[in-house]
């Protein structure tokens, strides 16, 4: 993982160097004060020379100014490299999820690479900045102190090295004892958002069964369960300040006592016992300091694990070598294709030997219950997915041989959950062809029978669409992604239950604009509505991941007893009431 | 990258001065307790750093030169220091310690205070609030409250007192190296002032890019699907790019500039600390006004402290800022007009004897209304039958805007009514009114020939089964899910009402049955399973009267109809308010209401609408037409 977002540090990798050398600089410039400071006493006032005191003065005043620039310096450098990582890792992972196929993007939700990208993200920057900047500071200051206590007397230094000892040690134990608290913690606390986020969303449900003494009462329990697993961990936490405090003290006296018994035998100066005592907290907070680094970087482990796992996913779908650049026709066939989803050979099969010869121009209708799996049969004609076994022919040839831009600039899918962008309602059309004129949107948009409500929104076709096109009906956003799948003048049409929510006369007239205006066109139609595949050419009926009838609607009325029973339910009184006929 | 709100306190002292009033009132004694530790373990730190000066002075500089140096008067005086930091690091681990109870306690109680306050508010508040926003209080904003309550108060305490002291010791020690220390402690703010300035300016850019950015990737990942499928790569990457490109503008300034405090106060902290040892030298060195060189180490390491805790200050003020902000969002939650409910004619458990209906404590399966006339001062029961009359109803979410106009309908018990019409024609607002989610504006609605106003909220929703079209479940077993109609069923009834509402099936083939768990709303069940358990807990309560909102069409037809045969089963014997999205259930049913704009358009059975030619007719022939 650390190689992986390593390798996006990139153009600030000079950065990334530089930044740490300031820091550096600083804390040796800090170090150097109460060096000169003890010059000053024991040269400068014991000895009563003024000018001593001036000109170390002068000194100490010149590394403060060199160890400003150095801390001005590394602050610029740590913003700019923390900054630029963060860029290119978001720029990585977005530009590897470009390449994602649609079984890459199934193993992530939606939800969860948002997060990676964003949240995330800004986790491992701050970290990142924190290393620079602080990972090298806090140990830099504790051996520069460490060293110059070390050159100012030996003996007493050594006290200080039982102090960072003992303090580390300790910090490390509650560290320790606390991040593993803590988790638990964290989990509890998710537990219990995750009770009010139910009780939000479903206070209906709480309302309508009068239950809220019950909620209060669960609510109270959880909450009194995430005190006392707050109070456990913090209680840890607690000893950090008293274990500091009473190492410093210690040292104090300790450096105190010694350092009287050595000056009265002239073996150490006045003037090394006051930077002595300067560097013992100088030591002492940057033993703070990094365990603070350590709990800090910690955390932002897991993000950088996951931003990694973004970056090194590989796309399952990729262009095979000198790839077919021309898609010849729009006849579609299936031949002993199994499927599966998840890459593993144990993956359940959802499609089980399917055999299917579908010519240009022929409109098929599709019609299953819930996970027949008739959304997973069209997604394999442009390679949405890959075939487990046998193999899917679009204009004869293998689609793993085509071009994947020009397999699926030839056929169009309008997906079962599709999506609209902020924009106007030209600029998503012209996701379908980004050439289109006008006048070519109008046309599609007649086809889709769209025209009409843009005609009726004051701004027509530039009505702007809010993200997640949340200005629109249900209706509306199909016929709009309709007609922007139709932009394409794709040779195959895939309609993945894409005029659900249209109302059944809508959808006629749509059907029959295909007939009469795109006939070449191969058309595939996914519907519950089993009047929306009724006139199709054939008719395709799923059941448990295999074709259960191909045929006509006569035949299949004949002869399929499934496609009998929804015919039958639908339109004796088992149909869909259509209530949104007025939402056109 | 949450997009943090903006800072915005309208009423900083009164919030802060409730909170200080709720921590307070459960933790008075422990709180004054705590400064009083808080005190301790300041002075303890000061005393040891005048302790350097006498050690100097008072115990080093006269052994300097002696023959037989007496170190016993110097352990006595260590000793005694010892004993003053022995009690401070105790009253720091005690106001440390003390702190986690204060802090956790007192969010606990905002905790529980929240959700009972929420618990209680109207549906009309979560209609009109981003659940997102609700959620929000819960996480970011207490949060931020215990960041205050646990760091921000006790640290800004400390700093206070140290401050007071170290000045009173600089003072002690000398008021001219006082003055010097004051001068640069004046530059720091000032330069400090400056730079946040600056800062701030960048920070809310990088804020508003964080939001650009942030709101294009949603989109984005959240279309990826679209994007693939339109092969539509390369352009969404430039356009990412963009945005990319102009946050580590703004964040590399930003932070640029945050990053500049640390040294620039550094340093100034080293001059300051440069300009003591040059001047408090030369007074030592001339010993003027009694100036000793233990004074002066003693005065450095103050000189030292004393920049601390104005840094931590100034940070602190920041944060308490955001907790502020936050608080009064948290005290708006629990400040909102809870539900009220001024009914008092109850539900009690009833029995018939010769005839009259009287009350009784154990349960006979048979329910009455308790209706108490003040006037008379005498009590008449009613039996619940189900009977349910609109009568010239008007209702608007918003006074101004009324949504349903002079609604009359009536159901007698065992009827089933179907509502139909286009999406917002006030389908669902009606079934809104029965249960009194919202309350009506004109006109009343009976229930058993009492009007719902004197009807207790509680006994009144009891009365009535709702089975919504999104399903809502909670975390816990399945058997949970469906007692949750009825907390005092057994498994045997649990079980008769999955199978009435044709769930026990599915249930069973679950991986551990009824004990299985569900998870984040039933995600790990298909839509029509979960539907299957909503039936089965409206069931188990075996209400009267039954608000049925069908599914769409989203769910597959041989599901559906096992659904819809739950549905049937459950309807049987009850007063049915269905908003209806399929044929069969508008056909069978007793009286069909056709709403349009909220106006009650047409009613009927299905014959008679038919005849009639109108909407209704358009509605059905829709299907017709291409059957």
């Amino acid at each position: 993982m650390l190689k992986t977002l390593c390798a996006q540090i990139k153009e600030y990798k000079k950065d990334s160097v530089k930044t740490p050398l300031y820091m550096v600089l600083e804390v040796i410039m800090e170090t150097m004060i109460p060096l000169l400071m003890a010059s000053i006493i024991d040269d400068g006032i014991n000895k009563g020379d003024m000018k001593h005191v001036c000109l170390v003065g002068g000194l100490m005043a010149l590394a403060a100014v060199v160890g400003l620039y150095a801390g001005i310096m590394g602050g610029v450098c740590g913003a700019r490299a923390s900054a630029g990582f963060a860029k290119n890792l978001r720029e990585a992972m977005f530009t590897n999820i470009q390449t994602y196929s649609f079984a890459n993007l199934d193993k992530y939700s939606t939800a969860g690479l948002v997060t990676r990208l964003t949240t995330d993200v800004t986790n491992v920057q701050n970290a990142y900045q924190m290393i620079l900047r602080m990972c090298f500071r806090a140990p830099a200051n504790l051996i520069c102190a460490m060293a110059m206590a070390f050159m100012i007397n030996r003996r007493i230094a050594g006290i200080y090295l039982c102090a960072v000892l003992f303090l580390g040690l300790i910090l490390g134990l509650i560290i320790w004892r606390a991040t593993r608290h803590f988790n638990e913690v964290f989990r509890k606390y998710d537990d219990l958002n995750a009770s009010v986020q139910e009780n939000v969303s479903g206070i209906r449900v709480v309302k309508a069964y009068v239950r809220e003494e019950y909620e209060k009462e669960k609510f109270r329990k959880s909450s009194g369960g995430v005190y006392q697993m707050f109070v456990k961990a913090e209680s840890i936490l607690a000893w950090n300040a008293p274990a500091m405090q009473f190492t410093v003290y210690t040292c104090i006296l300790l450096i105190s006592w010694f350092g009287a018994h050595l000056i009265v035998s002239d073996a150490l100066t006045t003037g090394d016992l006051v930077s002595l005592l300067a560097y013992c907290m100088n030591i002492l907070m940057s033993l703070m300091m990094l365990s603070m680094i350590f709990v800090m970087v910690s955390m932002s482990v897991a993000s950088g694990r996951r931003i990694a796992e973004v970056i090194l996913e590989e796309a399952t779908i990729k262009n095979r070598e000198h790839p077919v650049m021309e898609v010849p026709s729009g006849s579609v066939v299936f031949e002993n294709v199994s499927f599966h989803y998840g890459s593993d050979a144990k993956g359940e099969s959802v499609l089980k030997n399917i055999n299917l010869d579908v010519r240009a121009g022929e409109t098929i209708g599709i019609i299953g219950g819930t996970g027949s799996s008739k959304s997973s049969l069209v997604n394999l004609i442009s390679r949405l997915y890959d075939v487990n076994a046998g193999r899917v022919l679009v204009g004869g040839i293998d689609v793993r041989d085509y071009d994947l831009e020009t397999l699926r600039n030839s056929v169009a899918v309008v997906l079962q959950n599709n999506v609209l962008f902020s924009g106007t309602i030209l600029d998503n059309l012209r996701w379908g062809d980004s050439s289109a004129d006008e006048e070519e949107c109008r046309r599609v948009c007649r086809l889709a029978c769209a025209d009409d409500f843009i005609e009726s929104f004051p701004d027509g076709y530039h009505t702007y669409i809010e993200q997640g096109g949340t200005n629109l009906s249900g209706g509306q956003k199909q016929r709009l992604c309709i007609a922007r799948a139709l932009l394409k003048k794709p040779k195959i049409l895939i309609l993945d239950d894409s005029t659900s929510a249209v109302d059944t006369a809508t959808d006629a007239k749509i059907r029959k604009a295909f007939r009469e205006e795109i006939p070449d066109t191969t058309k595939f139609i996914i519907a519950q509505r089993i009047a929306s595949v009724m006139d199709a050419d054939r008719i395709i009926v799923m059941e448990e991941g295999c074709v259960n009838g191909f045929g006509t609607h006569e035949e299949l009325l004949q002869s399929n007893e499934i496609y009998r029973d929804v015919y039958h339910s639908q339109t004796s009184g088992g149909g869909d009431f259509d209530e949104n006929g007025g939402a056109a | 990258m949450m997009e943090k709100k903006k800072p915005q306190v309208k009423n900083a002292g009164a919030t802060f001065k409730r909170i200080m009033g709720l921590v307070l009132s459960k933790y008075r004694f422990p709180f004054i307790f705590v400064l009083v530790c808080i005190v301790v373990s300041v002075l303890a730190n000061v005393q040891g750093t005048m302790f350097t000066k006498s050690l100097i002075d008072d115990y080093i500089t006269p052994l300097l030169g002696a023959g037989q140096p007496d170190f016993s008067p110097l352990a006595g005086k260590i000793l005694r220091v010892g004993c003053f930091y022995s009690a401070g690091i105790l009253a720091t681990y005690l106001y440390n310690r003390i702190m986690v109870n204060i802090t956790q306690g007192t969010l606990k109680y905002v905790r529980d205070e929240m959700f009972v306050k929420m618990e209680n508010l109207p549906i009309r508040y979560f209609d009109t609030h981003a659940h997102g926003d609700i959620m929000s209080v819960y996480t970011n904003d207490t949060d931020t409250l215990r960041q205050m309550i646990s760091q921000s108060i006790p640290q800004f305490v400390s700093s206070g007192i140290t401050i007071v002291s170290v000045t009173a010791s600089m003072l002690i020690l000398s008021v001219p190296l006082t003055a010097i220390t004051f001068v640069m402690v004046g530059v720091m703010l000032f330069v400090t002032k400056k730079v946040a300035g600056n800062s701030a300016r960048y920070f809310s850019a990088q804020q508003k890019d964080i939001g650009a950015l942030n709101g294009n990737i949603e989109e984005m990942i959240n279309g990826q699907k679209v994007v693939k499928v339109f092969c539509h790569e390369e352009q969404t990457l430039q356009d990412f790019r963009e945005y990319n490109d102009r946050l580590f503008d703004s964040a590399y300034h930003a932070n640029q500039f945050a990053n500049l405090l640390g040294p620039i106060n550094n340093q100034l902290g080293n001059i300051s600390y440069v300009l003591i040892a040059i001047v408090g030298g030369a007074l030592a060195m001339h010993n003027t006004s009694g100036f000793t060189l233990g004074a002066l180490a003693a005065f450095l390491t103050y000189n030292k402290s004393f920049h601390m805790p104005i840094n931590q200050v100034s940070q602190q003020l920041n944060s308490i800022v955001m907790a502020l902000a936050g608080a009064e969002r948290i005290f708006a939650l629990m400040d909102e007009q809870p539900e009220v409910d001024e009914g008092y004619v109850t539900l009690v458990n009833a029995k018939e004897e010769n005839g009259v209906l009287t009350e009784t404590e154990e349960y006979t399966g048979k329910w009455a209304w308790r209706h108490y006339h003040k006037a008379q001062d005498n009590v008449t029961y009613i039996p619940l039958t189900g009977d349910v009359v609109f009568d010239d109803v008007d209702f608007g979410y918003d006074e101004k805007k009324i949504v349903l106009h002079h609604i009359d309908l009536f159901a007698t018990p065992g009827q089933k009514i179907a509502f139909v019409g286009s999406t917002g024609a006030g389908k669902t607002t009606i079934t809104n009114l029965i249960n009194r989610f919202y309350d009506i504006q004109d006109g009343k609605i009976r229930y058993d020939g009492i009007n719902i106003n004197k009807i207790k909220k509680a006994d009144l929703r009891r009365s009535l089964g709702i089975v919504l079209q999104d399903t809502h479940l909670f975390t816990g077993t399945v058997a949970d899910n469906i007692r949750y109609g009825k907390l005092s069923a057994t498994d045997e009834e649990v079980k008769a009402a999955a199978r009435l509402a044709n769930a026990d099936g599915f249930i069973r083939r679950l991986p551990q049955g009824y004990d299985t768990m569900i998870t984040r709303d039933g995600s790990n069940l298909s839509q029509g399973q979960r539907q299957l358990l909503a039936i089965a807990r409206a069931a188990i309560a075996n209400p009267p009267v039954l608000i049925l909102d069908e599914a769409t069409s989203s769910i597959d037809t041989r599901t559906e109809k096992i659904v819809q045969d739950g549905m049937d089963k459950l309807m049987k014997g009850r007063t049915t308010f269905v908003i209806a999205h399929r044929l069969s259930t508008v056909k069978n049913s007793d009286c069909i209401i056709v709403l349009e704009h909220g106006r009650v358009i047409e009613r009927g059975t299905h014959e008679q609408l038919l005849e009639k030619q109108g909407k209704y007719y358009q509605l059905y022939t829709g299907l017709a037409v291409n059957s």
